[in-house]
């Protein structure tokens, strides 16, 4: 097992590093003018050079990607070009309000995906699979940024017209302030992503509780005569969500950099808003921040799954 | 003597394992094949015959030893050096089922040797094709079916076709017929001995089943734990069983043989094949064998002719059995005296 | 011919089941599958009106990039709505949002079915190659396909069209490039099992080399899950370069496309809304019908899902 997870830690790390060489070259051999854009307009040629000498890009990019990377082992990811904000304080800040969109989307969607799924599973080819399945892919086939745009059309606009202002237009209540405004701003938000993100774990829930369902086991518990309901849950559903787990965990690592487009929409200044606005501005250091740390998330979700799975089952540990 | 086709000259072959030990497969062996006949290779299943059939047609590299064809060395021959050679070798596959692509035509099957070796293309290369599936009695106009369509007794022949579409010197047969049913294993064995007349084939012929070996072969050679521990004419390993291990295997079989009737003690070996991780000092049969002796642990009996006059005959025993030696009776002695 | 090979072909066993190709069983049993059927029927109409964009602007006599700043637009300088002129309304800028949406098919299929096919090919083949060179080949691009599926795509693929400028073929190529990795993984992972498999010994037995057996032994038994996998992304590809349209980096104004008019569409949708209906519906119906499709593709090559 320590084996396992050195190994699994290993390559985890190595594939940190190689995202942060290609995201360096990628976006520091890309032509940039920013400190054109922080000189302003009049800037001179010396201001500029100054402002390149001070900000390190006068330097090689193989010096400066050395810089980084020391400055990073350390927990630096640099600072950010106009204020100089460390960058992981700027994570810091955008975090919490990515945190809170994913995880409460998540208990939506996992509620909804797998009572779906289990419904479907039990009654297989029936009117309400069919319909659940229906369901599951219209939302599915949802372009986030349309289904955030529907839900603020009829939930915040013609809602708030007809004298019901249950919602917000958008932005972020900090959880500081209380849960009541913290839950109202986040609600449809969580909606979207969750309507976006049930399709899969309906098909996966059906699937595996499909197949655990036709096991030996189960009909033995069937024919002992336990209450039906009682077998699905407990019996079924219990080894058929493994996958879904596994699923869960690869998602929510996944929506840390994801959820770009909802927090657009939505006007919530999480990570990939942040990340946004860094890239209209040029903003080397926060966009490699981010996007080093979105793929930390990924990284880490995909071992903590990897190690759940061995401990589930022994047999994957030895390869 | 005989033209000797193939020669196999002290193969081993190991195969990693999980932990660090290595499995066995195949022991040092050394056997020749001569031109025209049939050697038979017996053995209960996970002795290492495969793994032997695989090393002479070079599909496996040997760990140690060498393999020789018509004079020349191909078991450390390159990838591609080997290619022209793999015209004269072929290997017919003990799975009907798992040794065709389930997802091709069985034409394009039948007609890859041809496309590898590019010898015949388009239309003449159906022709060809359609002539090997008639010669070997399927209906040529299946051409165009998926394996999945055929049963396993006609698979097999697809196998057959494959095989022989190049003519080759030395067919490698690898349990060509345990996977089948066994009134369908007399048609392929029927197919195989009519082909082998009319085009001068050579066959190493593989099975666990004595029978099936004995019906086929001109010589038998009979493998334990990744060693050979007798080999000889079909007709005096049969008639003068040299290997306490032959006679138990052939005490196996059917009684329906009046030849064997009079010598026919039922032997039942004690204790399981041991684990080819970790073989048996010695003979690697002591743990098993019902004449074993102290000296059986210790020293590795070579196999070597136990009568001068008959020099085919060669056995790797220390005490091999005479003519009509009741060993059913025997009892191992594994004690210091 | 002897004897005994035509005794043998009279007495021989019961034919094995009469079966099709593992390929036109599950066309026969999509064909039986009423709503992908009904989402194909769908997608060769997106097509056709793709494809028949001209005709669309020729009948009503509205160019897609003619602004209408006087018919087209109120008084007021508002979009106007469905009316006898402008079927499904104009936008901002007067101009007509059927002729667009028509136009607009073109980019959304075009970047849909290039990205999807550039996807693939690269996965396929680097999927076989890793599951069946193995060695250093394998470690290599497995390190690869990991590095790929932990990057944030989205903000990648924002941030390097923002560097390059935005445009069709770079929308097509960063797609391209961060989509093949899920391809070369369930590829790989079928083909490292496939390798085992006693054909490939017989292949070798044969004479065949690596590159022979990649692609005429493996390549045909990996094909069915790549074919579901294609139809599933077809719509993830389209819906991608919707959400880069929105953003604002799809392709440069005024070329009709749908993200973009749903980006343009959202200072007005309180007051027109028709404006973000029209161009959403087409983009959903498009993803729509693709997914629909896809899921019986899925069902078709994969019965079991469906068996109780
Ligand atoms: N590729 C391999 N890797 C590891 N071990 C192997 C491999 N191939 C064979 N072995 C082992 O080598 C031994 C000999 O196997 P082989 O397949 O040659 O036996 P066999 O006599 O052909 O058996 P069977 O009658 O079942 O076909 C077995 O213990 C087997 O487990
Ligand atoms: S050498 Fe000894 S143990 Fe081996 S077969 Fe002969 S008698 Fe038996
Ligand atoms: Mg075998």
């Amino acid at each position: 097992m320590a084996m396992f997870l050195i190994r699994r830690i290993g390559h985890g790390i190595l594939v940190l590093w190689l995202i942060s060489v290609a995201v360096f070259a990628l976006f520091f051999v890309a032509p940039s003018n920013v400190a054109q854009t922080l000189a302003g307009r009049q800037g001179t040629p010396e201001t500029i050079a100054l402002i390149k000498h001070r900000l390190g890009l006068d330097l090689p990019v193989w010096q400066q990607y050395l810089h980084f990377l020391g400055n990073a082992v350390k927990g630096n990811l640099g600072y950010d070009y106009y204020h100089q904000v460390p960058v992981t304080h700027i994570i810091g800040q955008a975090l919490p309000i990515t945190v809170s969109l994913a995880l409460g989307a998540a208990v939506l969607w996992l509620a909804l995906g797998v009572f779906n799924g289990v419904i479907s599973a039990t009654h297989p080819r029936s009117l309400a699979d069919r319909g659940l399945t229906l369901f599951a892919l219209f939302f599915y086939s949802f372009p986030s940024f349309l289904l955030g745009l529907l839900l603020l059309y009829f939930l915040y606009f013609r809602l708030t017209l007809s004298g019901f202002g249950w919602f917000p237009a958008g932005g972020y209540a900090p959880l500081a302030g209380g849960i009541g405004p913290w839950f109202q701003h986040l609600l449809l938000p969580w909606v979207a992503l969750a309507l976006l993100l049930a399709a899969t774990y309906t098909r996966l829930t059906r699937g595996s509780m499909l197949d655990v369902l036709g096991e030996d086991y189960i009909r033995t518990a069937r024919s002992k005569g336990i209450r039906e309901s009682r077998v699905v849950v407990v019996h079924g559903l219990r080894s058929a969500l493994t996958p879904v787990v596994t699923q869960f965990g690869i998602d929510l690592g996944q929506l840390i950099g994801g959820v770009v487009v909802t927090e657009t929409v939505f006007s919530l200044p999480g990570l990939g808003q942040t990340a946004v606005t860094a890239i209209n501005q040029q903003d080397l250091p926060v966009i490699i921040g981010i996007v080093l740390f979105a793929s930390a998330a990924v990284v880490v979700a995909n071992i903590l799954v990897d190690i759940g799975y061995a401990v589930l089952d022994p047999r994957v540990r030895l390869h | 003597m005989t033209d000797v086709l193939l020669k196999v000259d002290d193969v081993r072959k190991e195969f990693p394992t999980h932990s660090k030990e290595v499995v066995q497969a195949v022991a040092g062996v050394s056997l020749e094949v001569h031109k025209g006949e049939t050697l038979g290779l017996v053995g209960e299943t996970g002795c290492g015959k495969s793994t032997l059939a695989r090393c002479m047609a070079h599909l496996y590299d040997v760990t140690s030893g060498s393999v020789w064809f018509e004079g020349q060395e191909i078991s450390k021959l390159s990838r591609k050096a080997m290619r022209p050679l793999r015209r004269d070798v072929q290997v017919i596959f003990q799975d009907p089922y798992g040794s065709l692509n389930p997802r091709r035509r069985v034409g394009s099957i039948i007609g890859d040797p041809f496309a590898i070796h590019n010898i015949a293309s388009g239309n003449d290369r159906k022709k060809k094709v359609q002539e090997l599936m008639e010669l070997v009695g399927l209906n040529p106009e299946h051409y165009n079916r998926f394996p999945a369509e055929f049963s396993g007794g006609q698979r097999q022949r697809i196998g057959v076709a494959r095989a022989l579409a190049l003519r080759p010197k030395l067919v490698i047969c690898d349990e060509p017929v345990s996977a089948l049913d066994v009134s369908i294993q007399a048609q392929i064995i029927n197919l195989l001995s009519d082909l082998q007349r009319e085009f001068d084939l050579t066959y190493v012929f593989i099975s666990h089943d004595l029978s099936v070996v004995r019906h086929v072969s001109d010589r038998i050679a009979v493998m334990y734990l990744g060693k050979i521990v007798e080999l000889a004419p079909t007709s005096e390993l049969f008639g003068q069983t040299r290997h306490p291990y032959t006679r138990a295997l052939l005490s196996a079989l059917p009684v329906a043989d009046p030849d064997t009737a009079d010598s026919r003690e039922q032997i039942i070996l004690g204790g399981d094949i041991p684990a080819a991780t970790n073989p048996p000092t010695g003979c690697r049969f002591h743990t098993r064998c019902p004449k074993a002796r102290l000296d059986c642990t210790a020293e590795e009996p070579p196999l070597e002719p136990v009568l001068n006059d008959q020099p085919q005959h060669r056995t790797a025993c220390l005490y091999p059995l005479t003519v009509g030696e009741d060993l059913s009776t025997a009892v191992p002695d594994l004690k210091a005296s | 011919m002897t004897s005994a090979i035509e005794m043998v072909d009279v007495i021989d066993e019961p034919k094995a089941i009469e079966g099709r190709s593992p390929f036109s069983l599950a066309l026969r049993r999509l064909r039986k599958d009423k709503v992908a059927m009904i989402s194909l029927v769908v997608i060769v109409l997106i097509v056709l009106m793709a494809i028949l964009a001209p005709v669309f602007a020729a009948v009503t006599g509205h160019p897609p990039n003619e602004q209408y700043r006087d018919i087209g637009l109120t008084p007021d300088g508002l979009p106007r709505g469905p009316n006898g002129t402008f079927w499904l309304g104009t936008d901002d800028l007067g101009r007509d949002i059927l002729v667009r949406i028509a136009y607009g098919a073109r980019i959304s299929l075009l970047v849909g079915v290039i990205a999807t096919a550039i996807t693939v090919v690269i996965g396929v083949v680097l999927g076989l190659a890793a599951g069946f060179l193995g060695g250093i080949t394998d470690t290599i691009l497995a390190r690869l396909i990991d590095v790929v599926l932990s990057v944030p795509f989205l903000l990648v693929a924002i941030a390097l069209v923002s560097v390059t400028g935005p445009s069709l073929t770079v929308t097509v190529l960063v797609i391209g490039c961060f989509s093949w990795a899920s391809v070369a993984r369930i590829v790989r992972g079928q083909v490292l099992s496939l390798r085992e498999r006693e054909f490939v010994e017989a292949a070798r037995s044969l004479g065949a080399g690596d590159r022979r057996i990649m692609f005429v032994d493996v390549l045909p038994n990996v094909i069915a899950p790549v074919i579901v996998y294609t139809t599933l992304l077809i719509p993830v590809v389209i819906v991608t370069q919707a959400t880069l349209s929105f953003l604002g980096l799809g392709l440069p104004p005024p070329t009709p496309d749908w993200g973009g008019m749903i980006s343009e569409s959202q200072n007005y949708y309180t007051t027109a809304w028709w404006f973000i209906l029209f161009p959403g519906l087409a983009l959903l119906v498009t993803t729509l019908a693709f997914n629909l499709f896809g899921d019986g593709v899925r069902d078709a090559f994969d019965p079991r899902a469906d068996r109780t």
